[in-house]
């Protein structure tokens, strides 16, 4: 079978809120402690204990690549990933404008756009993460992963069904 | 770096604002967060001062390791004189808040004076504002937060805020940041609420620069396997402390109708299991969350199951808030005290006083000392539910004369009510005991005794007393970073051996507090958890700062001095029921009357409860009426205090 890269699968239900993988992006990319300038982000609804990590989805068909102008920015097969080359970068932000999940950024203090480069292949968010709200996984394997989930749900579901039916009168 | 983060000075009053560095030299000597708030509230107060008039002075610090790679690093400190003890107010919370004020640039703010109407601080890279607050101003802890980020039409905002408690001058009103982190102790909220301060919000974008960043990576991953890897926390991190409720009430040291038992019966509904199951029915099968950075996650995630507020989200509850609504008054159902938990959170009010208080009038109730009349009707019997949600909203709001009266903290209450009321409430210094019972844990009832902010079980508590570890164990720890090869023993019943690690575990309580890491982190609760010598490491490839771990210990130790000034200054003698460190007189003439052999008819012996006291102050550096020996202070280098360095 064709190996493919790995992609970094978020799984939001189990995150904490923590936030350690965006001191751990700042530090091992900038030497700094800012999420401001971090590469993923956690979103929170904090009324609801809802919290959802944001990254790069590394895109096939990328919206920032696309939109580049001066194709500063290119896909690595080898990785899976869409990196920004900041020598060519010219720093007009149009592919932050573009990009569908927010996963391009505009660092004030670098004055470079900045995404997920998946830390060369050993994403540091994934590595602090002990929940695994961030995971790092064969890319071909993401769905399989979700599909056992579903399957675990469907049938409880269906044991539950079957159980309340076992308890109707008549049956 | 961490070391340039600066110190903000508000006037409410004038409305001046002035934003100072920290030089090396404070640095060294009070690392930052409660050191260093110890030292600013000395250096900021005058004796004798109304707590909740415009001189008191309030400090929010984050720690000198905030926001870096320490693993959780978000705790905030908050000191100023208290308005339920008149003695040292000071208390700690996690969450978000520090964090965002360290990356605004600044680790301490020192609020002085009272504005003329309601306001709140923004502070904003390297900036402080004083704002309106009148869109706040009467509205719940969360309701003020989402508020605040509305006008600021910025989510990212984080807020430190009081609630209605606060603002009606509830003696012991929290300062309270996110959904359910409480700096909960002491009426830090009320002082905010007398000075006209709703909230401090902070946003920031700076750098925090990291002095080695590799290392302190790589230390970091290290140094979180070590917290993360102990049993402690890995329960903790599933159940929340709301497992160590479980433990200790069927081992008899759970306060039961204010302190007529230590163990709660029929109480299933409120095991840890069973609160576990309506977490996860609420919420689902994730359902802890954390504060910033850390791995341990020990708080849980609900929505209230049943009754009026059904459906409500919040978080916890917690070890304290089942002592305090369940056992101590006899309620122990789950929708009692999961909805009793929420309001707290909501009202901004310390949990632990408000349950222990309720409890404390349950047993005057039920002993004739007060009567219908004074709870307008309310039939406040033990085990009635009803009556504990009604008191929290009479407290929070004072309505009615007992609200008001128990508003006003303990001992102004049981001045108030006269008799004997006084004899059956559980304090020390004026602030409520934890439902934990210490009859038989003598060393822990140390702890409470001589706790610098009023009974406390987070300042110098050796809660490892209990697992019974290897006599050579229990020596490793306790003679590190300083010589010890006096009596140690691994009996909890014990008198002896137990008042140095009393003495090592107030410094190691404030050392981290001063470098702004969780206790859950420490020798707290695991005996293979952090201490000094990681605590050097992590200092140094953080911010480049070397201290041995002695030096962070000498720092401790001056830092708890400081807060021991202050107490004396403000009149701490050492029988004083009311200001001393003195138990009520409970634990040495009621046997305990439930629990496994080694609790069941326990009390403490007094005569060797003062030994016990006597050899702590030796530890100290005090004589024995509890004042500083004048070679003590010099050693530390506080003899010229106030020196006003800062």
């Amino acid at each position: 079978m064709e190996s493919t890269a790995k992609v970094l699968q978020v799984n939001h239900e189990k995150c904490t809120g923590c936030r350690l993988c965006e001191l751990v992006c700042t530090a091992s990319h900038e030497g700094v402690s800012n999420p401001s300038r971090s590469r993923i982000r956690v979103i929170k609804w904090e009324a609801e204990g809802l919290y959802v990590p944001m990254s790069c989805q590394q895109c096939e068909d990328a919206p920032c690549l696309n939109v580049c102008p001066v194709k500063a920015i290119s896909r690595d097969e080898s990785l899976a990933r869409v990196m920004v080359d900041d020598d060519v970068c010219i720093g007009c932000r149009s592919c932050v404008a573009v990009c569908p999940f927010g996963a391009m950024h505009f660092d004030p203090i670098d004055k470079k756009v900045a995404k997920c480069d998946l830390c060369n292949g050993d994403p540091q968010c994934v590595r602090f993460c002990d929940m695994k709200a961030v995971d790092y996984v064969e890319s071909n394997e993401v769905h399989l992963t979700k599909k056992r989930d579903a399957a675990e749900r469907l049938s409880v579901a269906q044991k539950e069904g079957a159980a309340l039916h076992a308890q109707m009168p008549g049956s | 770096m961490p070391l340039n983060r600066k110190v903000g000075y508000v006037n409410l009053s004038t409305g001046e604002i002035e934003v100072k560095p920290i030089s090396l030299e404070i640095r060294k000597k009070f690392l930052g967060g409660r050191g260093l708030n110890a030292y600013l509230l000395y250096n900021n107060t005058e004796q004798g001062i109304d707590p909740l008039g415009p001189d008191n002075t309030i400090m929010f610090a984050g720690g000198l390791l905030c926001a870096t790679l320490a693993s959780a690093t978000s705790r905030c400190d908050i000191m100023a004189k208290s308005p339920l003890t008149n003695l040292l107010g000071s208390t700690n919370m996690g969450g978000f808040f520090t964090p965002e004020l360290a990356w605004a640039g600044f680790h301490h703010l020192v609020v002085k004076g009272k504005a003329d109407k309601p306001v709140y601080l923004f502070v904003h890279n390297g900036e402080i504002e004083i704002r309106d607050a009148k869109n706040v101003w009467g509205k719940s802890v969360t309701e003020t937060q989402w508020e605040i980020r509305r006008e600021l039409r910025d989510e990212e905002v984080k807020c430190a805020v009081c609630g209605p408690a606060g603002e009606n001058l509830v003696r012991y009103a929290n300062v309270m940041t996110g959904i359910k982190n409480s700096c909960g102790r002491s009426g830090m909220g009320a002082v905010m609420g007398s000075k006209n301060l709703k909230a401090v919000a902070a946003r920031g974008t700076m750098d925090i620069k990291i002095a080695h960043p590799s290392e302190a990576l790589e230390f970091n991953k290290r140094f979180i396997h070590q917290i993360t890897s102990a049993k402690v926390n890995q329960t903790m991190g599933t159940l929340g402390t709301a497992f160590i409720w479980g433990a200790t009430n069927s081992w008899g040291g759970v306060r039961t109708r204010n302190f007529q038992y230590n163990q709660c019966e029929y109480a299933d509904e409120v095991e840890p299991e069973a609160l576990d199951e309506i977490c996860a029915e609420t919420m689902g099968p994730y359902h802890m969350t954390g504060c910033f950075g850390c791995q341990v996650h020990c708080r849980a995630q609900y929505k209230i199951p049943s009754g009026p507020y059904a459906g409500r989200y919040d978080e916890g509850p917690e070890y304290t808030s089942q002592g305090a609504f369940s056992s101590e008054p006899d309620c122990p159902d789950a929708e009692t005290l999961l909805t009793a938990n929420h309001l707290v959170d909501q009202y901004g009010v310390d949990n632990l006083e408000i349950g222990s208080l309720i409890s404390w009038a349950m047993e005057l109730y039920e002993l004739g000392i007060i009567t219908s009349k004074e709870t307008d009707g309310l039939d406040l019997r033990f085990g009635n539910s009803e009556a504990v949600i009604e008191m929290i909203d009479r407290i929070c709001f004072r309505k009615g004369w007992l609200g008001d009266t128990l508003a006003e903290g303990g001992i102004r209450a049981s001045e108030i009510i006269g008799k004997d009321s006084f004899e059956y409430l559980i304090q020390v210094k004026g602030m409520s005991n934890l439902h934990s019972d210490e009859r038989s844990t003598p060393g822990l009832a140390l702890n409470i005794a001589t706790a610098s902010r009023g009974s406390d079980h987070l300042r110098s508590r050796p809660a490892i007393d209990l697992y019974h570890l290897p006599e050579d164990v229990l020596r490793r720890i306790y003679s590190s970073p300083v010589p010890y090869d006096g009596p140690l023993t691994s009996e909890h019943t014990s008198y002896e051996g137990k008042a140095w690690p009393v003495f090592w575990q107030e410094n190691t309580f404030m050392g981290v507090d001063s470098l702004g890491i969780c206790k859950y982190h420490t020798t707290f609760l695991g005996a293979t958890l952090p201490n000094f010598e990681d605590w050097s490491k992590v200092l140094y490839y953080n911010t480049g700062l070397e201290m041995t771990p002695k030096e962070i210990w000498d720092a401790a130790e001056r830092s708890n001095a400081m807060e021991r000034l202050f107490n004396l200054r403000e009149g701490l003698e050492r029988e004083d029921l009311k200001k001393g460190d003195m138990l009520n007189h409970r634990y040495f003439d009621e046997p305990a009357r439930r629990g496994a052999p080694d609790v069941i008819g326990s009390m403490l012996d007094k005569d060797r409860f003062r030994k016990m006291i006597d050899e702590f102050y030796e530890y100290k550096g005090l004589d024995e009426a509890g004042n500083f020996k004048p070679e003590t202070l010099e050693r530390l280098g506080l003899d010229k205090e106030p020196t006003h360095l800062l």
